[in-house]
């Protein structure tokens, strides 16, 4: 939408840590998340449950609520920090220029709530605008989504819509303000597949045409090889591997990130699946060091000490003691 | 000569909702009748499923997927009808000792499926023992034959499910239904809710099972990566209808009801990078009000005039390959 090309990072969260203070301990959920996020970029970023994607996301928008707590580090949205900011400012932002969708759209939308009210409502929390121009917005809004009878969806409940619809109102909702930065947890997983499909094209044609950066959370490396730029793989709280999608699904660094990717069944082979032996460990009970070391075909004595995340090339970072040079492919 | 079907079934139909309550009839006598509310779940469905073999059900949330394997598995019994189990109707087997544990089933949760306050070694010894399957003294070393079978440490014997993740729950709920030697296993999304590499465990877990014991599967699931990779067959459901089946090989190549193609096109698959997306338009319609004529047709993109009005039956196009679709009539 603006017309200078901006090249200041839209996002950027520098080493944030997440701690939660349960009876049963302390859990680093986000130990040391770096990530940037250029205007119209998408970021996929990747784990399974226990990553601690999910806990980054509520982080970086600042969701986090007892007994867990930010304890360190930094998110800059355009800039501005976020970290520490008064929770009026951080209302003021949320919504406007920092937005979120959840897997389940009723966190976002209120059940007892005609849509109209629901989208007006967000809209004259941010904005000096009258009624009949929100609405007209609103509308506006729905249809860029591709919902059709407009009128019809504006005066409904959730209740009475579908759930791939539900979805579309929790992004149109997202984007009516044309945020910098949406931040989008598993919006797809829920859906069937010719649903996701017709998000998945949505979600790219807005962020394309307005410059707003997307962070894809998800468990599904498929999805994100079809809409990233670039990829980061979380695993026990950290990150792992960031990259290009191309370098990261095609020559992975970390013996993690192969052995997600070759879990995957690959068409029209019906051999064993390659599969990663264990499970993620608690964080409660984090193996010194390398917190995958215990599943990896590759441990070694080193990896009792904590590897650091370290370049390997442009754009890319591995945290690994043994990188994988990869020669053959691994699908 | 083919080996004969474990499982057939001829002209299955389920029928869900309220039968006429006491108005409805009355308004009926006069001829005011409102229509009952009824789902039509799965409608004339046919199908065999031959020993040793993997057929996959796929389709979208509501196509009747889950439904046709609660009937397969004995739970929800067909409205119309019939399912024979080695050419023998299931209902007469339902009175037989022993019967009825031929076909067992894994569900797609297992946090739901598994009784909280039984322990491992109990969840898995308990349907053996009730149907004298194994001898009492020898219950033990066969829990444990089946727990090592399944991937589950030994030591676990005495805990309870709830301390236990999703896989290995899984595994617990896999245990448990081979403890009564079925032949059939019909797995409802088992492995949807798994994360990647988990999957993988439980996909690989299938799959040694079968060679080991030549177990059969009705394999259901969204996730047609993963049908494409177990199965050997599969069946294609859209509104409680088969549209296509055929070799799983073959179909995922060559796809030929148009809703399997949209279906097909719409998977994310690693290979696909930036992949822009020319997914199908709209929902599926309500079962309670399906429309009329090709049920997929407000959806496709070839539909003409008599996908509005007459259904397509279901006809064999190739070797062992069926579709239901008008345009087969014309071929291209």
């Amino acid at each position: 939408m603006t017309g200078a090309v901006d090249t200041a990072p839209a996002l950027q969260v520098s080493d944030l840590r997440t701690a939660f203070f349960t009876d049963a301990g302390r859990l680093d959920v986000v130990d040391g998340v770096s990530l940037s996020l250029r205007r119209g970029e998408i970021l996929g970023l990747v784990g399974e449950s226990g990553s601690g994607k999910t806990m980054t996301g509520f982080s970086i928008t600042g969701l986090i609520e007892p007994p867990g707590r930010i304890v360190g580090g930094s998110v800059r949205l355009a800039g501005e920090e976020l970290v520490g900011a008064d929770r009026a400012r951080l209302r003021a932002l949320r919504g406007r220029r920092i937005a979120m969708v959840f897997q389940d759209p009723m966190m976002t939308l209120n059940p007892v709530l005609r849509i109209e009210t629901q989208m007006t409502d967000a809209l004259r929390a941010h904005e000096r605008i009258g009624r009949a121009a929100a609405r007209a917005r609103a509308r506006d809004a729905l249809v860029e989504v591709g919902i059709a009878a407009p009128d019809e969806r504006l005066r409904a409940y959730p209740h009475e819509l579908s759930g791939g619809m539900r979805q579309r109102v929790a992004i149109a909702i997202a984007l009516l303000h044309q945020p910098d930065v949406v931040i989008a947890d598993e919006p797809t997983t829920a859906l069937d597949v010719t649903i996701q499909g017709q998000i998945l094209a949505l979600v790219q044609r807005l962020c394309r045409e307005r410059g707003t950066g997307l962070v894809w959370i998800t468990h599904d490396l498929a999805v994100v090889a079809g809409i990233a730029d670039r990829i980061a793989v979380m695993y026990a709280g950290r990150i792992v591997e960031e990259g290009p999608v191309d370098d990261v699904l095609d020559r992975p660094a970390h013996p993690y990130t192969r052995g997600l990717i070759a879990s995957v069944p690959v068409p029209g082979r019906r051999e064993r699946l390659p599969q990663v032996p264990g499970r993620m460990p608690s964080l409660l009970e984090l193996p010194p060091g390398c917190a995958f070391a215990p599943r990896c075909a590759y441990a070694a004595e080193a990896c009792l000490a904590r590897p650091d995340l370290v370049p390997v090339g442009p754009g890319r970072a591995v945290r690994c003691h043994y990188p994988l040079v990869e020669t053959e492919a691994v699908r | 000569m083919k080996p004969p079907a474990l499982i057939e079934a001829h002209g299955l139909s389920k029928v869900f909702g309220e039968g006429q309550d006491l108005v409805g009839r009355v308004l009926s006598r006069f001829g005011l009748e409102r229509p009952p509310r009824q789902v039509h779940a799965v409608e004339d469905v046919s199908l065999a499923i031959r020993e040793g073999e993997v057929v996959g059900v796929v389709g979208e949330s509501g196509c009747g997927k889950s439904t046709l394997g609660r009937m397969i598995a004995d739970i929800l019994r067909p409205t119309t009808g019939e399912i024979l189990h080695r050419g023998r109707p299931l209902g007469a087997r339902r009175r037989e000792k022993g019967a009825g544990l031929a076909v067992q089933m894994i569900f797609q949760d297992p946090f739901s499926s598994l009784n909280p306050r039984k322990r491992v070694g109990d969840l898995i010894g308990e349907a053996p023992r009730v149907h004298g399957i194994v001898a009492a003294d020898e219950l033990d070393d066969y829990v444990e034959s089946l727990m090592e079978r399944c991937g589950i440490d030994l030591a676990y014997k005495g805990r309870f499910a709830h301390q236990f993740s999703g896989g290995q729950r899984q595994r617990i709920g896999i245990a448990r239904a081979l403890a009564v030697k079925p032949e059939l296993l019909v797995c409802d999304e088992a492995v949807s809710a798994l994360d990647v590499s988990i999957q993988a465990q439980i996909v690989n877990l299938f799959m040694d099972l079968r060679e080991e014991l030549g177990l059969t599967y009705l394999f259901i699931s969204h996730d047609l990566g993963v049908v494409e990779h177990v199965c050997d067959r599969v069946l294609v459901m859209y509104l409680g209808r088969i549209v296509e089946s055929g070799p799983a090989a073959e179909l995922f190549r060559a796809p030929s009801h148009p809703y399997t193609r949209a279906l097909l096109a719409g998977v994310p698959r690693i290979e696909r990078r930036r992949t822009v997306y020319a997914p199908i338009e709209g929902d599926m319609p309500s079962p309670l009000a399906p429309p009329p004529g090709c049920r997929f047709h407000p959806r496709c993109p070839l539909a003409t005039a008599r996908c509005r009005a007459e259904a397509p039956a279901l006809r064999e196009i190739a070797p062992g390959r069926l579709s239901a679709c008008h345009l087969d009539d014309t071929p291209a």
